[in-house]
C-alpha cells in the first residue's frame, strides 16, 4: 500500500502529473468572483464561505480523471488488480493520494483567498475545519466516480455529470459549517453532519468502487 | 504444484469465444497457446489471471499465483526505470529487482526516465516486472512484440530460469521462443453456441 501511494505521489509532483493544477484553478476562480459581483465588502463578506467551498469542489473534479484514466491507459490498472493487495485497498490508496495531492492544497491555501473574498475573523478557522474534513469525501467520491467511467473515451464529463451530485450534501454542509462560523453562530451540528457523511463515504464507496472497476476491467 | 483447467468456457464482450478448454500443467513446465487472431488467446489468459470470471469451468490455482503481462506494459513515463520495477517489486512484497535487471540487461538504462525508452526497451522494462512479481505461473500474451532477436534470447533465458526454478509459463505467441513446451491448438474449442446467458446491458453507455 506504501509502495502505490508513493507512486502516485511522486507521479503527481513530476511532469505533467498535475499537482497544482486544481490549486491554481481555486485561486482563479476565487479571484474572478470579485470581479463578477463587485467590490461591495459586505455582499463579498455574505458570499465568501460558499464561493471558497464551491471553488474548492470545483478544484477538486477538475484532477478527478486522472486517478485511475491514467493507469487504465497504460495497463497499470489491470497488473494493480492482480497484485496482492485487495483492489478495495488500491482505490483508498488512490483517494488518499489524490486528497493529499489536491485537497490538502486547498485547505492550505483557503484562508489566504478568505483574505482576499474578506471572510469575517472568526470564519477561517471554522473554513479550514470544514474543508479540511470535507474534501476526504470528495476525494473518495470522486474515486467511485472515475471508477464508473474508467474505459470510456472521453469519460470526463460524463464523471462530472454523475459525481456532482453526489457533492451535494457534502457542499450544503461544508459550506453551512463556514457560514455559520462566519457569522458567529453555533457550527457543531452541520460540522457533526459533515463529518458522518466523510466517515460513511470513506467506510462504504471503496468496496463499491473496486466492484464497478471489476466490472470494468473485464 | 499443478495447474489444472477443467472444461473452462470464456466470453468476449459477452459473446462466449471458447468453450471446454481444459489442460494440466505441472511445475517446471510451459505452455504454448496457438490459433488464429480472434479465436481468444487474449480472453483466455485474462481469465487466467483473475480479470475477469470464466463463463462456467474451474482453475485450479489461485489468481494469486498468476503474473501476466499483457499487450501493455503498465510502465510510467515519468518515472526511471529502476522507480518502475521497484513499485512492482514492493508492490508484491518484495525488494530485490537486481536480478530482473539483469535478465533483462537492463542495468545501464536504470536511472533512465522510461518516458525516453525505445519500444523494444520498454517492453524488456515490462517483461523484468515479471521476475519482480515472485509469483509461480507467468501468464504471458504475446510477449516478444517488438522485441529485437537477442532480446528474444534474453527473454528465452529468462523463461527457462524461471521453470528451472520449479515455475509455470503459459504463452500465446506465434514466434518460437527457443523453450521446451507443449502447444495447444484453440482452433477446435471455438464456441458454437452464439445465445448469451448475460443481460448485463452495456448499450446506455
Amino acid at each position: 500500500m506504501r509502495a502505490l501511494l508513493l507512486r502516485d505521489l511522486r507521479l503527481a509532483v513530476r511532469a505533467g502529473g498535475g499537482f497544482g493544477l486544481g490549486l491554481a484553478f481555486f485561486l482563479i476562480v476565487v479571484v474572478l468572483v470579485p470581479f463578477g459581483v463587485g467590490p461591495e465588502t459586505a455582499l463579498l463578506t455574505r458570499i465568501a464561505p460558499g464561493i471558497l467551498w464551491l471553488g474548492a469542489l470545483l478544484a477538486c473534479l477538475l484532477s478527478l480523471d486522472r486517478i485511475l484514466a491514467l493507469d487504465w491507459e497504460d495497463g497499470s490498472l489491470d497488473l494493480i488488480a492482480t497484485a496482492p493487495l485487495p483492489l478495495e485497498a488500491a482505490v483508498s490508496v488512490k483517494a488518499l493520494a489524490h486528497w493529499l495531492t489536491t485537497g490538502l492544497p486547498l485547505v492550505a491555501a483557503a484562508p489566504v483567498l478568505g483574505l482576499l473574498l474578506n471572510l469575517p475573523g472568526p470564519g477561517y478557522l471554522w473554513l479550514v475545519l470544514s474543508l479540511a474534513i470535507g474534501t476526504p469525501a470528495l476525494s473518495v467520491i470522486g474515486t467511485f466516480g472515475a471508477a464508473l467511467t474508467v474505459g470510456l473515451k472521453r469519460g470526463g464529463l460524463l464523471m462530472s455529470l454523475l459525481v456532482l451530485p453526489l457533492y451535494v450534501p457534502t457542499l450544503i454542509f461544508g459550506a453551512e459549517v463556514a457560514r455559520r462560523g462566519a457569522e458567529g453562530m453555533d457550527p457543531v451540528t452541520p460540522l457533526l453532519m459533515l463529518g458522518g457523511l466523510t466517515c460513511g463515504t470513506i467506510a462504504l464507496l471503496p468496496f463499491a468502487s473496486a466492484a464497478v472497476l471489476r466490472v470494468n476491467l473485464r | 504444484m499443478e495447474l489444472v483447467v477443467e472444461d473452462l468456457a470464456v466470453a468476449r464482450g459477452g459473446v462466449p469465444v471458447l468453450e471446454g478448454v481444459s489442460l494440466r500443467l505441472t511445475g517446471g513446465h510451459a505452455l504454448v497457446l496457438r490459433g488464429p487472431n480472434g479465436i481468444g488467446k487474449t480472453t483466455l489468459l485474462r481469465t487466467l489471471a483473475g480479470l475477469q470470471p470464466p463463463l462456467s469451468g474451474r482453475v485450479s490455482l489461485d489468481r494469486e499465483e498468476m503474473a501476466y503481462a499483457a499487450h501493455a506494459d503498465g510502465i510510467k513515463a515519468m518515472l526511471s526505470v529502476e522507480e518502475n520495477l521497484r513499485f512492482w517489486a514492493e508492490l508484491h512484497g518484495l525488494r530485490d529487482i537486481a536480478r530482473a535487471l539483469e535478465a533483462f540487461r537492463l542495468g545501464d538504462l536504470a536511472g533512465r526516465l522510461a518516458g525516453s525508452l525505445s519500444a523494444g526497451q520498454k517492453r524488456r522494462l515490462g517483461l523484468a516486472r515479471l521476475i519482480v512479481t515472485g509469483r509461480r505461473v507467468w501468464v504471458l500474451d504475446e510477449p516478444t512484440v517488438s522485441l529485437d532477436r537477442e532480446a528474444v534470447g534474453w527473454f528465452g533465458a529468462a523463461v527457462r530460469g524461471h521453470l528451472a526454478g520449479g515455475g509455470m509459463a503459459v504463452i500465446a505467441t506465434h514466434i518460437d521462443l527457443g523453450i521446451e513446451a507443449e502447444v495447444l491448438e484453440l482452433a477446435p474449442f471455438r464456441a458454437v453456441r452464439r445465445a448469451v446467458a448475460d443481460d448485463f446491458d452495456e448499450a446506455f453507455l
